[in-house]
């Protein structure tokens, strides 16, 4: 099959490199195909962003690259190299020690997952207990504690149960936990949504701060373009399970060249710089159930009959440094 | 055409969402086990007045309360004395009289001049299973697979009466209480309490002792105490998270009256709760019916719990499996269709309930 | 006679919440606290502020979904041309507010009564208004539908909400209140469940049909960005306060107020050059502060722009 050249050079610093990687649901109404050949990698200290609407796989991505999808998904093909160790296919054990090991995850609506009889600080030290078992009791507080610090909390926090915490400060509470156990990636699923603004502001920027703090590599997932900009510096854009545009943060925003990027781009409001008309798109994303021949994104396109060659099967070009594009969207030669 | 196109294309849609309910129905097995005994005693208790109108069964022979047919065997009159067992004949005292024989000492009075050896006509009823009744003839020489077919429709007149009035009842009572709140709620809470702390069956029976009970007034008096009592309390809950919905709001800043609010967006969004329930509660009214017919405390010509306390009046319950046909169709259509029912409402649980779901 | 559409002085509206289950005693939540605007017709104002700062609760108290604490809320009755009070309000004056005051709530997916047609839920208060004859609702029906965008009309009258998407329903949702021509729509963050390429249809939908229609919103969210899209002003909320009011584009120029300038530095800009540049506050004692001076009036420092100043102006310049 295809692969992305350019990515192969310089694999010293490269933390974890997906390949071709698809998975599907299957359902009563049929299969889902959530993950539709997806590749890319990321280098140690990166911050990768991965947008996208509402249902068009981000967080399938994610769960694919820990291998925790649920039981009713199927990998079709792929390799998930992680430090060189590929992931795909290893038992469920081998799997557990990789995961806290290397990678950790704050879920969609994580921090609405803390049991709610157990006080935070307890839920932690499990963690750790499970991943460290030889440390001692004293060692596992000093390092909540550490933990605490570094997301902003206050110590007393460990003290009390969930339902005594505001969303922002469960929320840090989840970074504290998915740092526990000293990973070098972290995956952030939409981390923010439903905080509020001055919340949100906070959380990204703890998650920046530790981040840089600690050099991990950072997979930051959600549909809004604005924080994609400010946390990454390298963004792939999905549509319907499939990557339409990726490359560095600043080259994507400075000259988009998907459709569906330049859609996402002028349809953000913002409140520097001149107010100006957005545009919006019309129609749905597809169903992830049918079977698309070339591109998904063709019959919301605005561009489809100048620009693109919309019944080209679906792959990613690079037409410029670390610049990879749907190959749709290059038009008719 | 671009309608016909428009119309045929919803259809599709309404369909496929039916499909998909049943297909969620389908994915719990005990709710199509359930579907299925439903079904095949709902078949028999249709079959029966089918039998009977096509002249396939004569009323005489086969009516479940008044049919009579007697089976005759020739038998070999013996005399059983109390002696020691065994005998060259006879294992055990209850061995004698064999099948083919009958104890002289029973049929003396009404044959003058019998003697051991003669071979005479006998009927016999209660009958065995035979070609002609498949599940054999009761003490009275009944049919007992016309009865328990009788006692199916019966079955389901009564569970489905009580189970309509009961749900409606609670159904609208729950619901009034979310909506109106406050003292009405109250009340209607403390009603529901009361009701549930009273023993229904004891009740029942003393109902009986001072009038008639009927099919139609079990089901009523059932319908009333389930109606009243902890169904209330589950459908409360249940329309006060709907009133808390936007859409209600929506209605109420459009100038809805409470009325119109209450009638057309919250019944209709508790109703499949309510259905839920109704399945349900069929299961335990059958098992009530069948306590009291067995009991005789129901004016009932016939049901299932009518079967088993005929033989057991006349005796013949304790005689282990020989008579089992009088016992064994009865009690077990009573546990099966109630089950039935109550996989139903499992099955259904499925659909109604999407936390439940798997997918 | 003035020339607002709705003017809204002092509204109160606190929830007493038993704060243990055994002793009983109650607490007060003051989740309005004294809030003050007018809205003119055919504009519309924006209110923002942090989750929780009472913004439902304004907009469900203004609407008498919950009856207020205090305070008063009067509307331009169009029919005896004046300003009434919501308060004691008799039953044809009722009609005539529940007509012209409408409101769009945040989910499509709740909103719309699942065990209706699309054609039942925009009738629905054509009913209960006795608007036209059977035949007139029905092409009423169909125009608004039109409107909003969902054709052609007939492939949607029939189908269940259920049965169209997030995007599509919303649009339901604002024929639902636009069938009747209110004056005034209260938007409780109606594009925030939705997809960022669909939202900003939604918002250029009723924008034009502001212009159209002349109705003004009251439109309520957290992000500046949308507000500064949708509004010609601004109020922003803290804690059951409004703190500082403008024109939309004065108040992102020139914030005043402490909460706003944290506000204004916490929105993400869709610009990986910029570098943003955080605004610190110290909530605690913002709150206090707030908390302490349940009295303060609005200060007018010009260009028609209002900031609370607690009384403490030092407060202000300090921070
Ligand atoms: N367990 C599952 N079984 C079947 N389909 C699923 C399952 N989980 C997700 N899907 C479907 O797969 C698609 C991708 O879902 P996913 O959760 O990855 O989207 P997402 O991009 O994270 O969306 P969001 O922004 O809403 O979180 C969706 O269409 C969803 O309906
Ligand atoms: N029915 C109620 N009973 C008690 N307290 C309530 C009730 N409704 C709201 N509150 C409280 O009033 C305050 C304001 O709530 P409100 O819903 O108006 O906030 P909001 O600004 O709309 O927030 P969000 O942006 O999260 O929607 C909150 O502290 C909330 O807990
Ligand atoms: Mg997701
Ligand atoms: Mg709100």
């Amino acid at each position: 099959m295809f692969s992305i050249q350019g990515l192969e050079e310089d694999n010293m610093s490269v933390v974890l490199d997906v390949k071709n990687l698809s998975m599907h649901y299957e359902t009563l109404a049929g299969n889902v195909s959530a993950v539709k050949d997806i590749s890319f990698s990321i280098n140690s200290g990166e911050s990768f962003g991965l947008v996208g609407e509402s249902g068009c796989g981000k967080t399938s991505v994610a769960m694919t690259l820990l291998q925790l999808q649920p039981e009713n998904s199927v990998i079709t093909e792929g390799s998930i190299k992680l430090e060189g160790k590929e992931l795909v296919g290893l038992s469920e054990d081998e799997l557990r020690k990789v995961r806290w090991d290397s990678i950790s995850i704050v879920f969609q609506g994580a921090m609405n997952a803390w049991n709610p009889v157990i006080k935070i600080g307890e839920q932690i030290r499990e963690a750790l207990r499970e991943h460290y078992p030889d440390n001692s009791k004293q060692t596992n507080i000093q390092k909540i504690q550490e933990l605490f610090k570094m997301v902003g909390l206050d110590d007393t926090v460990a003290d009390r149960y969930p339902h005594e915490l505001s969303g922002g400060m469960k929320q840090r509470a989840v970074i504290a936990l998915a740092l526990s156990c000293d990973p070098k990636i972290i995956i952030a699923d939409e981390p923010t949504t439903a905080l509020d603004v001055v919340i949100q502001d906070q959380i990204l920027n703890e998650i920046k701060k530790v981040q840089e703090l600690l050099g991990l590599s950072l997979i930051y997932i959600s549909h809004d373009i604005a924080v994609i900009a400010e946390m990454t510096d390298k963004i792939a854009v999905m549509y319907a399970g499939s990557i339409v545009e990726m490359g560095p943060t600043k080259k994507i925003f400075e000259n988009p060249v998907h459709s569906y990027t330049r859609a996402l781009l002028d349809s953000t409001p913002s409140i520097r710089g001149e107010k100006k008309k957005l545009k919006s798109l019309d129609g749905e994303p597809p169903s992830l159930i049918n079977k698309i021949d070339g591109c998904s994104f063709a019959p919301r396109c605005p561009d489809k009959e100048t620009r693109c060659n919309p019944n080209e099967h679906m792959r990613l070009v690079e037409i410029a440094t670390d610049h990879f594009v749907d190959i749709c969207s290059q038009g008719k030669e | 055409m671009n309608e016909i196109n428009e119309k045929s294309e919803l259809r599709k849609i309404r369909i496929q969402s039916i499909k998909r309910n049943f297909n969620l129905f389908k994915q719990s097995k005990i709710g199509i086990l359930g579907l299925v005994i439903v079904f095949i005693f709902g078949f028999l208790a249709l079959l029966q007045p089918f039998l009977f109108m096509t002249n396939i069964w004569d009323e005489a022979t086969y009516h479940p309360v008044v049919g009579y047919d007697s089976q005759k065997i020739l038998a070999t009159v013996v005399s059983c004395k109390d002696i020691e067992y065994p005998t060259p004949e006879y294992k055990t005292p209850s061995d004698c009289p064999a099948a083919d024989e009958v104890n002289i000492v029973a049929v003396a009075p009404y044959n003058p001049g019998i003697k051991e050896g003669d071979v005479i006509e006998q009927f016999i009823q209660p009958a065995p299973p035979s070609s002609k009744h498949i599940l054999g003839t009761d003490s009275l020489g009944r049919d007992v697979f016309s009865q328990l077919m009788e006692g199916s429709q019966v079955a389901f007149v009564l569970g489905l009466l009580s189970a309509i009035v009961g749900v409606g009842i609670s159904t609208l009572l729950g619901t009034i209480a979310a909506y109106f709140g406050g003292t009405v709620d109250a009340y209607l809470m403390r009603q529901s309490d009361l009701v549930l702390m009273l023993p229904t069956l004891p009740l029942l029976f003393i109902i009986s002792a001072f009038a008639e009970l009927k099919v139609w007034h079990l089901a009523l008096v059932l319908g009333i105490f389930g109606g009243l009592g902890g169904s209330v309390i589950t459908i409360k809950s249940q329309a006060l998270q709907v009133k808390v919905k936007p859409f209600v709001d929506s209605a109420r800043i459009t100038g809805g009256s409470r009325m119109k609010i209450l009638t057309s967006h919250i019944l209709p969004n508790v109703a499949p709760l309510a259905l839920l329930y109704m399945v349900f509660s069929v299961t335990g009214a059958i098992a009530s019916e069948s306590i009291l017919s067995f009991l005789g405390l129901l004016n009932i010509d016939m049901s299932w719990g009518l079967m088993i306390s005929v033989a057991q009046a006349d005796g013949y319950i304790n005689q282990g499996m020989e008579y089992w046909w009088l016992v064994i169709p009865a009690g077990l259509a009573v546990t099966l269709l109630a089950g039935g029912f109550y996989l139903v409402g499992r099955g259904l649980d499925d659909v109604f309930n999407p936390r439940l779901r798997r997918r | 006679m003035s020339d607002n559409l709705i003017e809204v002085r002092n509204l109160v509206k606190h929830f007493e919440v038993s704060n243990s289950f055994f002793s009983g005693k109650k607490n007060v939540v003051k989740a309005v606290d004294g809030i003050s605007f007018n809205i003119k017709p055919g504009e519309s104002l924006g209110l923002v502020g942090q989750s929780g700062c009472g913004k439902t609760t304004t907009a469900r108290s203004l609407c008498l979904l919950d009856p207020k604490t205090s305070g008063s809320v009067n509307f331009f009755n169009p029919e005896k041309q004046l300003m009434e009070s919501i308060d004691n309000i008799d039953d044809d004056s009722l009609k005539i507010f529940r007509r012209n005051i409408q409101m769009i709530f945040q989910d499509p997916y709740e909103s719309l009564n699942p065990r209706w047609t699309i054609k039942d839920i925009i009738k629905e208060p054509l009913d209960i208004h006795n608007i036209g004859n059977l035949a007139e609702r029905e092409h009423t029906i169909v125009e608004i539908l039109r409107t909003v965008g969902l054709t052609p009309p007939e492939n949607y009258l029939n189908r269940y909400p259920h049965e169209i998407s997030g995007g599509q329903r919303q649009r339901v949702s604002i024929a639902r209140t636009l069938v009747m021509k209110p004056k005034f729509v209260i938007c409780d963050e109606p594009t925030s469940m939705l997809d960022v390429s669909i939202r900003i249809s939604i918002m250029d939908l009723m924008l034009n049909l502001a212009k159209e229609l002349d109705v003004s919103y009251l439109y309520i969210t957290h992000d500046l960005a949308v507000a500064r899209y949708m509004c010609n002003r601004i109020a922003v909320m803290f804690n059951g306060k409004i703190v500082e009011i403008a024109e939309t584009e004065e108040l992102l120029q020139n914030p005043i107020h402490p909460y706003t300038k944290r506000l204004i530095s916490s929105i993400p800009i869709p610009d990986p050059q910029f570098v943003r540049e955080r605004y610190e506050i110290n909530f605690e004692g913002l709150d206090k502060i707030v908390r302490d001076n349940p009295n303060e009036q609005m200060v007018d420092i010009g260009n028609n722009h209002f900031v609370a100043t607690h009384e403490t102006k030092e407060y202000l310049i300090e921070s």
